[in-house]
């Protein structure tokens, strides 16, 4: 949170109105999300004249309230009002929290109008029996009546919520940064805080030593203050920190917050008659415990950095301090602390400990080395001007900094080009002092020096670009089209054979689903039909998502499941999606689940239900579509969580590339059939070319036989028999009757068979020959009788 | 015998009016014309005329004859038309009862918009990729400028699968890292990449942890920010409209620099600001800029050389913002009674 009344100490801005600004900020780059005012209108201080009982209550009374312009009556049930008292008057118009307007009315009978109130009416305290007993506010103020009161509550503030995230840096996340950015968008000047106090003379090196034993702490310093006075801050500051955020501990403790939110620079203080005079900054050992400020025992590991008097840790480095050490009542010797540690280590530290505090974000995103010293000083001018403290002299400084100037040259052609606009060297000379980068131009060349404020930008010219480009301003950029080569777009890889399926099985009237690939071990281990091992993350948020399916069919019953609750019959689904193995190896799949009327008219009669030959027809008529017709097969099997006898594999070339069935009974009872295929394995198989085939031109002759088999007999070794006997002349032959046990154990299956030649007109007498030999040879090596 | 005949042809030709039966029709047939019919029997007698009257009289049979076929014929096509239509009108069926649905799939709402994205997209010459679900931290992160313990990645919380190796890809972008390395950096690059992503997030109205993102990359040379604007219009045209007003803010992302997001006007105000736009009047659908020099450069292309641009839009989000859908969670239920709407095409 950025609080605008503290952001006025550094840039001028009284002539903008607080929600314009935010707009032109965002618009600039730096996401506001949320602007927030605390101000309450028609909110003054009132004093009360007169005040008497309602004629008409035990407990209301009728006050004469002079509220500037005029005196007023208002009816106030509170206990504590009586003349003389100087009050929070709500005038008509005033909207208090809860979206509660305050009228002119009558209360029982007598005119009020306004409210005096109490704080947590005003949403500034909590509504508690302790705040309720103490009735309205009693205000001590030098302020006049009529003022207004939010000048007095400090609620006269606006404060700007930004997006941590999308943020470029940190550079925004303090009061001063955030003023460099208004300065170069209004195209005024920064003014930095004083930090003047008067050292006494005495020195810090006399009291403390410093040791850096880590090379994850390129900068330490630190320096001394004597004899501060723990009490409460003054209020400005309590009231910018609440502002911002933070809550106000005692004046020390909040000084320390306040330096960090206005130079971004974290600081830690020590107390240090407790530190001792040693400071010895180091890698943690594996295993080392230091119990922090929150009263918690931590436990560090070697990629950890640790604050130490020597011996034990005394504070994690960058995450929070320890007890040990700690600021309290009775301090009165501060050791400062302003250090830029490893912001890589720092992360990892208080990700490890689930540390995140406003230091270690901080660190974290990394520092500014000027602003290290400028607000240790800071922070001794104001401990010396709020806390009664005594600034020493000298300053401690372990400064192993590589201090690279960011240097960047370049022409303005170059950005004209990125950017799509046609800039002037003006305008980059303009825009360069507006964001106060000092730059040398010559000869058309530009060498700009990146301020260290400015982590997030690199030597390259893009990073120039976007600055000049963003204050120059997007709405100055002309839509164009880029001028390149000629081309068609395709699908590539796979993703054509999920475009093809997902396209054809809607046409085929299934409805596509989307699930999460993530589900529960228990989900994960039906239909595992080839006996996948699966993935399980490290790091899942709810068992319920924790493992990598390597089949959609369990979530396509769990979306059956959704809609059967919802009363739809026909459930009719299919799912594309990649799966992945143990090894990583990835699989896509289609599941398809169906269940109900396929296609009907009840008041005609006409039903089509589901069954396994429907499942079956719909992945014939995919996978012909995909241009594998007579090169797949169906054969029986045992397949997980499916009915063992309704349910086969799915052959290609032999390939077993898919499973159907129905549903085992004992998971689900409803008559429900699910079939999935790898897309991947028939992505990989070749396919002819198309090819135009002519209509035979000569009359075809159909001879019908039905023969007499074993029940356990599967007509598909029938048909390959007739279809090996009947030879070229046979063209096809297909089932139209199944009778079962016509005798015990026996089934009749009547066969179509149609006879052609596409060179001549078929002889009775020849395709006669073929039939009889089709018979003679089923009835021989089959051991079926004709019937 | 001229009397004769003309009263047989009056007798004949009332008849005829009158039946109203095929049957009946044929009866008057024989009467009048058949063996032993009158006109016959009229032209039996014919030897008992003189022979001077027999071309007269003979023509008079004849005309008679002629008439009263005509009128038999008439009459038995007009009771034939009647009868079909009697047939037809007791065939008639109550054409108001319903049909025999013929049952068609819809697509999953957010298939349907990238089916709409993709169709410009391709129509521009931009290839559909896709990349490994399963990936590598260097593809997701590291060749795309954010390396190990950047806070970039706060922001996105990933599912590990080893710690800080193998992951769930919290982006479509390392399919940008993919598509330029298997480029070689020296041919141009025009692709989109749809696709699911995960995060760390808890399922609510307005977060899933599994989402959809619609990448898109172009490396070529001279490329420029107004390039970008211009492809984003075309975008934002097809999706929302042609008089949908586009603008351009800048933003932050560690893989492209300059960044921006792109806004429409907000669908519920109309640009005057809301709780949806966050009072700004405007939305935002995709996050995008010029890509990253470090990234061309990780990814095998000269950054002096080539230039391009990158963007992702977030399919829910596209779906939410153009069917006014305020539950993400509704793309992931397959509720067929509301995806079903979805079975048609675009205006």
């Amino acid at each position: 949170m950025i609080s605008l009344n503290w952001v006025k100490d550094y840039i001028d801005i009284s002539d903008q109105e607080p929600s314009e600004l935010a707009v032109k900020i965002t618009k600039a780059g730096v996401n506001i999300e949320n602007v927030v005012k605390s101000r309450i209108d028609n909110l003054v201080i009132g004093k009360v004249l007169e005040c008497v009982m309602h004629p008409d209550s035990d407990h209301l009374h009728i006050c004469q309230v002079d509220v500037g312009n005029k005196v007023t009556q208002i009816v106030c049930g509170a206990p504590n009002v009586r003349a003389g008292l100087k009050v929070l008057v709500a005038l008509p118009g005033c909207v208090l929290p809860g979206d509660f307007e305050i009228k002119a009315g009558r209360i029982r009978g007598q005119e009020s109008n306004g409210m005096i109130c109490a704080l947590y009416e005003l949403g500034l305290e909590k509504k508690t029996e302790e705040t309720y007993a103490k009735g309205i506010a009693e205000i001590d103020t030098e302020l006049e009546a009529g003022a207004d009161a939010n000048i007095y509550l400090g609620t006269d503030d606006t404060m700007y919520e930004l997006d941590v995230y999308k943020h470029r840096n940190n550079d925004c996340y303090y009061h001063i940064g955030f003023a460099y950015e208004i300065a170069s968008i209004l195209n005024r000047k920064v003014k930095l805080p004083v930090s003047n106090y008067m050292p006494i003379n005495d020195d810090v090196n006399k009291y403390a030593t410093v040791e850096v034993k880590t090379d994850k702490c390129p900068f330490y310093l630190a320096k001394m203050v004597k004899g501060v006075g723990i009490a409460q801050s003054p209020e400005f500051i309590k009231k910018r920190l609440v502002a911002a955020g933070m809550r106000p501990i005692n004046n020390v403790v909040d000084i320390s917050n306040y330096v960090m939110l206005e130079y971004g620079q974290p600081l830690h203080f020590f107390d240090k008659d407790k530190v001792g005079n040693r400071i010895l900054v180091r890698d943690a050992k594996e295993g080392e415990e230091i119990v922090t400020l929150d009263g918690n025992k931590r436990t560090l590991k070697a990629s950890d950095i640790v604050i130490t008097d020597g011996e034990k840790p005394i504070c994690i480095a960058g995450v929070m301090g320890g007890e040990n050490t700690e600021v309290d009542n009775n301090t009165k010797d501060i050791l400062i602390e302003s250090a830029i540690f490893d912001a890589v280590s720092i992360r990892y530290t208080a990700s490890n400990l689930d540390l995140r505090s406003e230091a270690s974000i901080r660190y974290g995103k990394g520092l500014n080395y000027e602003y290290t010293l400028e607000a240790i000083e800071r922070a001794c001018y104001l401990l010396e001007k709020y806390a009664g403290a005594k600034v020493l002299k000298g300053i401690i400084k372990h400064d192993k900094l590589g201090k690279k100037v960011k240097v960047v040259k370049f022409k303005t052609a170059t950005v004209s080009t990125m950017l799509g606009l046609s800039l002037t060297d003006d305008d980059v000379k303009s825009e360069l002092s507006r964001l106060d980068f000092p730059y040398q131009y010559n000869c058309g060349e530009f060498i700009v020096t990146i301020p260290n404020r400015r982590l997030d930008i690199d030597e390259n010219v893009n990073d120039i670009a976007e600055e000049i480009g963003r204050l120059y301003g997007y709405h100055n950029l002309q839509s164009s089209l880029p001028c390149v080569t000629t081309k068609r777009g395709v699908y590539v890889g796979d993703v054509k054979i999920r475009k093809e399926v997902s396209k054809r099985l809607r046409s085929l009237g299934l409805n596509e689903s989307k699930t999460y690939t993530l589900t529960s071990e228990d989900m994960a281990k039906t239909f595992n039909y080839e006996g996948k091992k699966q993935i399980k993350l490290s790091n899942p948020m709810t068992i319920d998502k924790s493992v990598v399916r390597t089949s959609v069919l369990p979530s396509l019953i769990s979306v059956y499941e959704y809609n059967k609750a919802r009363n739809v019959k026909d459930v009719m689904l299919y799912e594309i999606s990649k799966t992945y193995d143990v090894d990583y190896v990835e699989d896509i799949k289609v599941g398809v689940l169906m269940k109900g009327c396929y296609l009907g008219n009840e008041w005609q009669g006409v039903n089509v239900k589901v069954d396994f030959y429907c499942l079956k027809g719909i992945l014939e008529n995919l996978l012909n579509y995909l241009g594998f017709k007579n090169r797949y097969s169906f054969v029986k099997a045992e397949i997980d969580t499916l009915h063992p006898g309704i349910c086969a594999k799915v052959l290609l070339d032999r390939d077993m590339v898919g499973v159907i069935g129905r549903v085992h009974p004992s998971y689900k009872k409803d008559d429900i059939y699910v079939a999935e295929l790898s897309l991947t394995k028939l992505y990989n198989k070749q396919i002819k070319p198309l090819k135009f085939k002519e209509a035979n031109k000569y009359p075809e002759m159909v001879k019908d036989v039905a023969f007499v088999v074993d029940n356990t007999l599967e007509s598909e070794v029938v048909r390959t028999q007739i279809k090996r006997s009947g030879g070229k002349l046979l063209d096809s032959c297909k089932e139209f009757d199944v009778y079962n046990n016509v005798e015990p154990g026996k089934k009749s299956i009547a066969y179509s068979l149609t006879f052609k030649d596409t060179t001549k007109t078929l002889l009775e007498e020849e395709v006669m020959a073929v039939f009889n030999k089709i018979i003679s040879d089923v009835e021989s090596k089959l051991g079926a009788k004709l019937r | 015998m001229k009397e004769q005949l003309q009263s047989i042809k009056n007798e004949a030709l009332g008849e005829i009016a009158k039946v109203t039966s095929l049957k009946d029709v044929n009866d008057l047939r024989v009467k009048y014309l058949g063996k032993q019919g009158a006109l016959t029997a009229i032209l039996r007698g014919m030897r008992d005329v003189a022979p001077e009257d027999r071309p007269v009289i003979g023509a008079l049979v004849n005309e008679v004859r002629d008439a009263i076929e005509a009128a038999l014929k008439a009459k038995e096509e007009a009771i034939s038309k009647t009868l079909l239509e009697e047939k037809l009108r007791s065939e008639q069926i109550d054409i108001t009862l319903p049909s025999i649905e013929i049952k068609t799939g819809a697509p999953n709402i957010l298939e349907h918009v990238i089916e709409e994205v993709e169709e410009v997209f391709m129509s521009m010459g931009y290839d559909v990729v896709d990349g490994p679900e399963i990936e590598e931290d260097k593809f997701n992160f590291e060749l795309l400028n954010i390396p190990k313990g950047h806070p970039a990645r706060d922001a996105q919380d990933t599912f590990y699968i080893e710690d800080e190796k193998v992951l769930l890809r919290s982006q479509t972008s390392p399919v940008q890292a993919r598509t330029m390395l298997a480029a070689g950096g020296d041919k141009p690059i025009r692709m989109i990449c749809p696709g699911k992503t995960y995060r760390r997030d808890a399922d609510d109205a307005t977060h899933s942890h599994q989402f959809m993102q619609i990448e898109g990359l172009l490396v070529d040379k001279n490329i420029s920010l107004s390039n970008l604007k211009g492809t984003f219009d075309v975008i934002a045209k097809k999706l929302f409209g042609d008089n949908v007003e586009t603008r351009f803010r800048p933003s932050y992302y560690r893989f492209t620099e300059p960044s921006v997001e792109t806004d429409i006007p907000c669908f519920v105000c109309k640009g005057k600001g809301c709780p949806l736009c966050k009072n700004t009047g405007w939305i935002t659908v995709s996050g995008a800029g010029m890509v990253h020099p470090n990234v061309l450069r990780n990814c095998g292309y000269d950054p002096d050389v080539w230039t391009g641009f990158a963007f992702g839009f977030g399919a829910e989000r596209l779906a939410m913002l153009k069917y006014g859908i305020s539950d993400i969670r509704k793309f992931y239920q397959t509720d067929l009674r509301e995806s079903a709407v979805f079975d048609r095409k675009e205006n």
